[in-house]
């Protein structure tokens, strides 16, 4: 600071101490830019917020919250977390238990409550539901009455179950989600039977679809996009409309049409038996092939555009003259042209598979039940099976895989530039 | 302007407090446009009110965002039993008070429930395009004979009748198939027998599906629901239906709850129940009426084609919506996990 003889000089500052110091006048005005930008993007950040990270938040959240027991039954899950779990609970839980089910019968609560426990195991429902008829009237001697007419009421392993789904938070969707569940016994993280687990599987073959069709997009994409920026300008408009135009057009109508074209006696297989290539239709839809085919269809426009935009800019007479220096025509453009397409590739590819592990209406169409990826179950369980919970902790999966491959290509992406800098 | 733009908007209202507009969803295709011929129109034309008609999957999910932010847009859905229950139980649809909406005898045993009202009686059957062909099939059992009828079958992608038709196959008899599937080794047998099927299954999702696939000659045979089938036929394709092993279950209207239209919901659901136009409606596609009476009014060779038709109905299974409530989570997650394999 005090090696700057114009801003800091006694001279300057002397004749009025009150007088703020040019740095100080420099930095209230730099202030100042910054407080009216941010006003000028605040109806941004207020969408943002409001239309973005709101939603969001509230629905991830769901994969963690654990109303139902708590709002159905408020007074025994308060009396559930001060039970130790060493011994079947006394009488006064049991009464307790009874008298806010039948309460919950009377006002329509019991069925979300009893259905947060068929989660856990799902003989619970029932158990649940027969309460409120097996209760004694009198509520005299509950205990007794209801372990004699349900021995499940008699097992520990019941009450800590309860006292687990009673928390106003749980694991059990996040864990689910990875296939671990919490042992009603033990109180461990467990595997699931090989017969319910699930996720995992699904979560790998969503990465290794996309994975797939991210490279048949960079592979088909790159010549495509080399090949238009090669032409003159007016047959490239033209061509490009010919790209775009199955990208104006809709997803469901595109990926319907495939069904048409795939299918046994579709235009392909016939034409193919036409020509006495093949006698019997090969199976090309509803199953992997079929869904590598028309997702990589999809979304080639996504590799294509960006990796154009990038080869425009690349002045022709870089190649001439690696050529010129004596250059195999090949060896010049490996090593000359396509470095500097790396960033068209990088960003077209992120954009690829970050679309295409989101998928769901194409697998859901063109696949069979073992191309279901992710979002397929999220569906489910949101429209079918209403089980939000196990939605939103699939989303979350979801959005943390997205979230570390950003992280990633920011990375990536950053270093020959922080290397250019330096 | 600004004068005559608040005319506007007064008519406007104006004309829609007049003729109110009830929402009614249903499973699309053949069903709604049956639906449409058979009730909607009729319901207009008597000057009872119009009908805004949408449909949907049967997906609850929108129902209940309805029911629980209170921004209730549909009046009256379409629903399958067990669905119905279920919604029933956690609050989602209207009572019903059957006082306004006919007399309770009139119908046939399922159809009048604390929620629901019975639409029509459909049944989940084999079909095959017998032009094809050459050997009929006759039961599940052929079905899963890919030796005598090579290539792929279609069946719907769900715990729910999959697991009945693969017992059946496996020869379990028709009235035992839930006491059987109530057990796990029950649950198990059936994953076992759709095991020996599992390459050559195509799986199915919307009504339409199987039928689209028939023609196309994608898959040998089917499970479908009876009325497609029909409409098939109508249209021209010489498809076959095996009734042995059909599995029928009702589709219900339910009025969702916080409608704002519930009375004249309540007096669409009174029309619709009318046998009159159940008649019109079980002309339009196969299904069975639920009212009675609508049975005698309608002509005895189209009575033949439906699930409720005598001979029909006793080769068939009622499917067990009550079990299905109980277990329908368990083995739908246990289906999907089999499935995804």
């Amino acid at each position: 600071m005090s090696q700057n003889p114009v801003l800091d000089t006694p001279a300057q500052s002397a004749p009025n101490a009150h007088e703020p110091t040019l740095r100080q006048r420099l930095n209230r005005s730099e202030f100042a830019k910054t407080r009216r930008s941010l006003l000028l993007i605040a109806p941004l950040l207020v969408f943002v917020v409001v239309c973005f990270l709101f939603p969001i938040g509230s629905i991830l959240s769901q994969s963690i919250n654990n109303p139902e027991l708590p709002e159905a039954l408020p007074q025994t899950s308060k009396a559930l977390q001060a039970w130790s779990g060493d011994a079947l609970p006394d009488e006064h839980l049991y009464a307790l238990l009874a008298k806010e089910l039948i309460a919950a019968r009377d006002q329509g609560q019991i069925a979300s409550a009893a259905k947060r426990l068929s989660y856990e195991d799902a003989s619970y429902r029932r158990l649940i539901l027969a309460v409120p008829r097996q209760a004694p009237a009198d509520g005299v001697d509950v205990k007794n009455i209801l372990i004699a007419k349900q021995p499940l009421w008699g097992d520990i392993t019941t009450w800590r179950t309860l006292q687990r789904a009673a928390k106003p938070l749980t694991s059990l969707y996040l864990l689910s989600a990875f296939d671990r569940k919490v042992d009603a016994k033990t109180g461990a993280i467990v595997s699931q039977p090989a017969d319910q687990a699930l996720y995992v599987n699904v979560l790998l073959r969503t990465l290794w679809m996309a994975t797939v069709v991210t490279l048949l997009c960079v592979g088909i994409g790159y010549p495509l996009a080399y090949w238009l920026a090669k032409q003159p300008s007016g047959r490239a408009n033209l061509l490009m409309i010919l790209v775009l135009l199955p990208f104006w057009t809709s997803l469901i109508v595109r990926t319907a049409s495939w069904i048409v074209l795939l299918q046994s006696g579709g235009l392909i297989n016939r034409a193919l038996m036409g020509i006495g290539l093949i006698d019997h239709p090969l199976t090309l839809v509803f199953n992997r092939l079929g869904v590598y085919i028309s997702m990589t269809h999809i979304l080639l426009p996504f590799i294509v555009l960006p990796l154009y935009a990038v080869m425009k800019g690349i002045s022709p007479s870089y190649m001439r003259a690696a050529i010129s220096l004596g250059a195999h025509p090949f060896l010049a453009f490996w090593r000359v042209y396509v470095p500097q397409t790396f960033a068209g590739i990088t960003a077209g590819a992120l954009l690829v598979f970050m679309m295409a592990i989101g998928y769901y209406v194409t697998p859901a169409l063109l696949g069979g039940p073992d191309d279901q990826m992710v979002s397929y179950f999220v569906a489910f369980f949101t429209n079918s099976t209403m089980n939000w919970g196990m939605a939103a902790a699939l989303g979350s999966q979801l959005l943390i895989i997205v979230m570390l491959l950003y992280i990633v290509y920011v990375r990536v992406t950053r270093t020959p530039a922080e290397a250019a800098a330096r | 302007m600004v004068k005559k733009l608040a005319v506007l908007i007064f008519a406007t209202i104006a004309l829609q407090a007049q003729a109110e507009t009830l929402t009614v969803i249903s499973f699309g295709g053949t069903n709604k446009d049956a639906q449409d011929k058979a009730f909607y129109k009729p319901f207009t034309a008597a000057g009872l009110g119009t009908i805004d008609a949408g449909e949907y999957n049967g997906e609850m999910a929108r129902i209940r965002a309805m029911v629980e932010t209170k921004q209730v847009g549909w009046d009256v859905v379409e629903l399958e039993t067990p669905e119905l229950l279920r919604g029933c139980e956690e609050g989602l649809f209207e009572t019903l008070d059957w006082n306004k909406l006919g007399k309770k005898s009139d119908f046939i045993p399922g159809s009048v429930s604390e929620c629901g009202a019975g639409i029509f009686v459909w049944s989940t059957v084999l079909t095959y395009d017998a032009d094809k062909l050459k050997t009929a099939p006759t039961s599940w059992a052929d079905f899963w004979d890919v030796k005598k009828f090579p290539g792929k079958r279609a069946l719907r992608k769900s715990a729910k009748y999959t697991l009945e038709i693969a017992l059946m196959a496996d020869g379990v008899k028709r009235e035992d198939v839930y006491k059987v599937l109530a057990t796990p080794a029950g649950v198990d047998r059936a994953f076992k027998k759709l095991d020996e099927l599992k390459p050559n299954i195509q799986w199915w999702e919307s009504g339409a599906q199987p039928l689209q696939w028939l023609v196309s000659g994608d898959v040998v045979m089917a499970s479908a629901y009876n009325g497609r089938v029909g409409t098939a036929q109508a249209e021209g394709h010489n498809f076959k239906i095996v009734w042995d092993g059909g599995l029928y279950d009702l589709d219900n209207w339910a009025i969702v709850k916080g409608s704002q239209h519930k009375a004249l919901a309540e007096k669409f659901i009174a029309f619709a129940n009318q046998p009159e136009n159940q008649k019109v409606y079980a002309e339009n596609i196969p299904y069975g009426p639920t009212n009675i009476k609508a049975g005698s009014l309608l002509e005895p060779a189209r009575l033949k084609q439906l699930p409720t038709a005598p001979d029909n109905l006793a080769k068939s299974v009622q499917v067990d919506a009550n079990f299905w409530l109980e277990h329908g989570e368990e083995l739908e997650q246990r289906f999907n996990s089999w499935a995804a394999k």
